[in-house]
């Protein structure tokens, strides 16, 4: 190809530049002093950062534009080690740009291809060695050694089926039953209608029997937002509009997308919104999806008022709460 | 002899008595590296690891990975007296009432923090510059591995606190883990030893996090490096850099030196940080409690562009036979990413296949000589930015002033259209300045200077560039086109068919460059006008 010979040439390497300390004495002795003052910098910090550690009280305050209130103790501290560690640093390299040799060595490569007969000699090599065990030949060894590493895998594997129990009904349970009252979180007082106003938003939990503990599993799969409009704004069906109660609806608060709690509610335009993924959901139109990942509206939980008008759940939620999965049935 | 020789003479030959190693040790001690900024991309991410390593042990001596429920005493007041877990509390612990605590798990985090941004730029000089290429797969192929490891770990380390932001965290790989179909849910269970969040996560992820991962880690990067010593370093095309050599400065002194320094200046900067840059103040978080949430929840950056995805994923779950399949979670968390990374791994042989190129390489590409690939790089850049953009839609919309609808809609939209232009454009710009660098080779360096001929004409005077310059310019290789055998012996239309027509386009399109201009070329212009 003409191209390949009338390519520019190589002209090597090019010659070596002395620096100023390779040729002025008095210059690389400034060099060295250089290096030695960066080293003794570093030791300067570090005891700026022992003496920081023992003697700064680690709760005095002090103001810095930028980064306000700042921890005395922890800042010097830092600051002695951080400048200690770059000192070292930046003398050695010092050290090596200035007064180490700096001219260009070549080594040489070769090619790590083995030449052909090598090559050739492994191959054979390799096939006597197999056939001397009797590889090829003793298939029955082979088939039973592959079948019993193969399985051996198993017994680690089944071994870790202790790590949980199995899930069977768990995800979809809740501790909502017929009655259960709303409790506030925190506070764990019951609720009356009246106690919300219009436009209020609270976050519940189902009150706990006498002597009962309350585990975050159960908070992570209970937590209700009740959320009080005035009735004429809902746009629900007749069975959905049943399960509010004055103008009061209550939705499970764990995100039907990927289960973080949907804390965000919008007076203005009614949407709840989670923080996480930005799944908006209407509240008066049962929580239906109008933007973001999640496909499905939050649960809603059917409420009422008991004899002594204390909220109640009229039912357990009649769909899981919480992020999809496979045995899910809706 | 002085003393000091002495002595090192007494060791040298302690140890070659036992190991006969003198030789070996001779050799490799003058090992020559070449010297780049960019080959200092790798030493951070090395470092890094180191100090992740150093502070990482500090903080395990007073973290108590466990979720069992403690009532929070330390000297952090807006925190006393509230239930919370022991791995929040001692960490809380380690943040207030452990002189220099705040400082290490500060500088661990930002460590952290380097430690991916580090494995990133590498991963991009060794893309961009064609590094991969053969004998280097295999070195490829661990990268891929320790980059996709690193952002497991990253989030397993910053999930243990258990604070609320973590806890949120741990949330979101929960459902991902329970959206898979068929065993999800039993997984989940398995991994939290029942129902979300149970009392055993953090324990199980603390041993993931300070010995499984750091064990491959170090497996792999022990790895890493000896293929680079035994491969020796790529270098940068110039004067005097060959395929068969490598110019640069030998390990001892000077490498050892400077990579010694380097280690000491990427610390003090760390340090540094961890002084004076607050990072994951989870005291401001709170324990977490599933039925709580902050707002602007936003994960550490190797993570958001998952993050991204996830938000901008369409709301489509599949409901048949009582069964339910999440696409909204299945297709950004785990299908999206597995391609990605599965394509990323493969590009080396993928490449080699386009341009059936079996040849060792030795000098780097300039990525304006590959445009094809370069602008794949690109591509996959604007591809993984636009997805990060959208991961922060939330901090992005409240600082200007835009709303989260806006956001997730350009995304939406940005992700299949921007890739693709990007290619366009970058492709373009490379070609662009292969032109530029001919015409410099060929007509000199614009200086600027203007001069007036005596019949009054302006021109510019127009420098010759060096020969070394010239050089270094011209001498990348410029493979021609596959072609697709258009009959075989036999008479047979395209034997390869469909996958050979394929490969050839590829090929095409990947050789499309700008010829280098050659010494004849130059001569005949010389001859010419000049």
């Amino acid at each position: 190809m003409t191209n390949e010979i009338s390519k520019f040439q190589d002209p090597g390497l090019p010659e070596h530049v002395h620096r100023k300390t390779d040729i002025d004495p008095k210059a690389a002795d400034r060099a060295e002093r250089q290096v030695a003052i960066l080293f003794v910098l570093s030791a300067i910090f570090t005891v700026v950062a022992i003496y920081s550690y023992i003697f700064i009280p680690d709760d005095r305050f002090f103001f810095l534009p930028i980064m306000g209130d700042t921890n005395a103790h922890q800042l010097l501290l830092g600051i002695g080690m951080a400048f200690a560690l770059l000192f070292i640093g930046l003398g050695l390299v010092h050290w090596a740009k200035m007064l180490m040799p700096d001219t260009e060595v070549i080594a040489e490569r070769h090619e790590f291809r083995s030449p052909d007969e090598d090559r050739a000699d492994f191959v054979s090599t390799v096939k006597v060695q197999a056939g001397a065990a009797g590889l090829g030949r003793r298939s029955l060894i082979k088939r039973t050694l592959g079948l019993a590493l193969g399985i051996s895998a198993l017994t680690p594997l089944v071994m870790l089926r202790d790590l949980g129990p199995l899930p069977k009904k768990e995800l979809e349970k809740t501790s909502w039953k017929t009655g259960t009252r709303l409790v506030t979180d925190p506070g764990d007082r019951p609720i009356r209608p009246e106690d919300l106003e219009v436009g209020a938003v609270a976050q519940v939990l189902p009150e706990l029997a006498e002597g009962q503990e309350r585990t975050l599993a159960d908070i992570g799969k209970d937590a209700v937002l009740l959320i009080r409009l005035r009735p004429t704004e809902f746009q629900l069906d007749a069975q959905r509009l049943s399960w509010t109660h004055d103008g009061i609806i209550a939705f499970s608060k764990i995100c039907s997308h990927m289960g973080c709690a949907v804390a965000l509610y919008e007076q203005q335009t009614k949407h709840l919104l989670c923080p996480c993924h930005q799944s908006t959901f209407d509240v008066t139109r049962a929580a239906k999806v109008i933007f973001g990942p999640a496909a499905r509206p939050l649960p809603q939980l059917a409420i009422m008022v008991d004899k002594d008008g204390y909220l109640v759940a009229q039912q357990p939620f009649t769909e899981s709460v919480g992020p999809s999965y496979w045995e899910r049935s809706s | 002899m002085k003393k000091s020789e002495r002595i090192a003479g007494n060791v040298a030959g302690y140890v070659d008595d036992r190991t006969g190693a003198a030789k070996w040790l001779r050799k490799n001690l003058t090992k020559v590296f070449p010297d780049h900024w960019s080959f200092m991309l790798g030493e951070i991410v090395l470092y890094s690891f180191i100090i992740l390593l150093l502070s990482g042990t500090f903080l395990t001596f007073w973290f108590d990975p466990s979720q069992r429920d403690v009532i929070y005493q330390g000297s952090y007041e807006p925190l006393k007296n509230i239930e919370m877990s022991a791995s929040y509390a001692s960490t809380l612990h380690i943040s207030f009432d452990v002189r220099g605590g705040l400082l290490m798990r500060q500088i661990h985090h930002w460590a952290a923090l380097i430690f991916m941004a580090g494995m990133i730029a590498h991963l991009m000089r060794v893309f961009f510059t064609g590094a991969f290429r053969k004998p280097r797969e295999a070195n490829w192929l661990i990268g891929v591995g320790l980059v996709t490891l690193g952002i497991v770990e990253g989030f397993l380390g910053y999930s243990l606190p258990d604070d609320l932001l973590s806890g949120t965290g741990i949330r979101i790989a929960e459902a991902i883990i329970q959206a898979l179909p068929v065993v999800g849910s039993y997984l989940a269970f398995f991994a939290f030893g029942g129902a979300f969040p149970g009392h055993v996560f953090i324990p199980r992820i603390f041993t993931v996090h300070v010995l499984l991962l750091p064990g491959i880690f170090l497996a792999l990067i022990t790895i890493h490096l000896m293929l680079v010593w035994y491969q020796k370093h790529t270098q940068y095309p110039g004067p005097g850099r060959t395929e068969k050599n490598v110019v640069g400065y030998p390990l001892m002194p000077i490498y050892m030196a400077k990579a010694g320094g380097f280690f000491f200046i990427v610390f003090g900067v760390t340090a540094l940080l961890g002084a004076v840059a607050s990072i994951n103040p989870i005291w401001l978080y709170g324990p977490y409690n599933p039925g709580q949430i902050s707002a602007g929840s936003q994960p550490d950056f190797y993570m958001g562009w998952l993050d991204g995805l996830v938000r901008m994923a369409p709301p489509i779950e599949t409901h048949a036979f009582g069964h339910t399949i999440s696409w909204n979670i299945l297709i950004p968390g785990l299908i999206i990413p597995g391609i990605l990374f599965t394509l990323m791994a493969l590009y080396p042989f993928i490449e080699s296949w386009m341009t059936g190129d079996k040849n060792e390489h030795h000098l780097l590409d300039r990525p304006r000589n590959n445009p094809n690939r370069t602008a794949i790089g690109a591509m996959s850049l604007a591809f993984i930015l636009v997805i990060l953009i959208n991961g922060g839609n939330d901090i992005i919309a409240t600082h200007f002033a835009l709303t989260i609808n806006q956001i997730m809609w350009f995304t939406r939209i940005g992700v299949i259209v921007i890739p693709p232009i990007t290619f366009v454009i970058t492709k373009r710009i490379c070609l662009s300045l292969q032109r530029a660098d001919r015409e410099k080779v060929l007509h000199g360096r614009e200086t600027g200077r203007l001069v007036m001929l005596p019949h009054g004409e302006f021109i510019e005077v127009h420098e010759e560039l060096t020969p070394a310059q010239k050089f270094t310019l011209t001498q990348h290789e410029q493979n021609r086109a596959l072609e697709v055998p258009a009959s075989d012996a036999n008479g047979v239309l395209n034997p390869q068919g469909l996958k050979g027509k394929l490969r050839a386009r590829f090929s095409q399109a990947h050789v499309e460059q700008i010829p280098a201009p050659t010494e004849s070329e130059a001569k005949a212009l010389e001859g010419g006008h000049h």
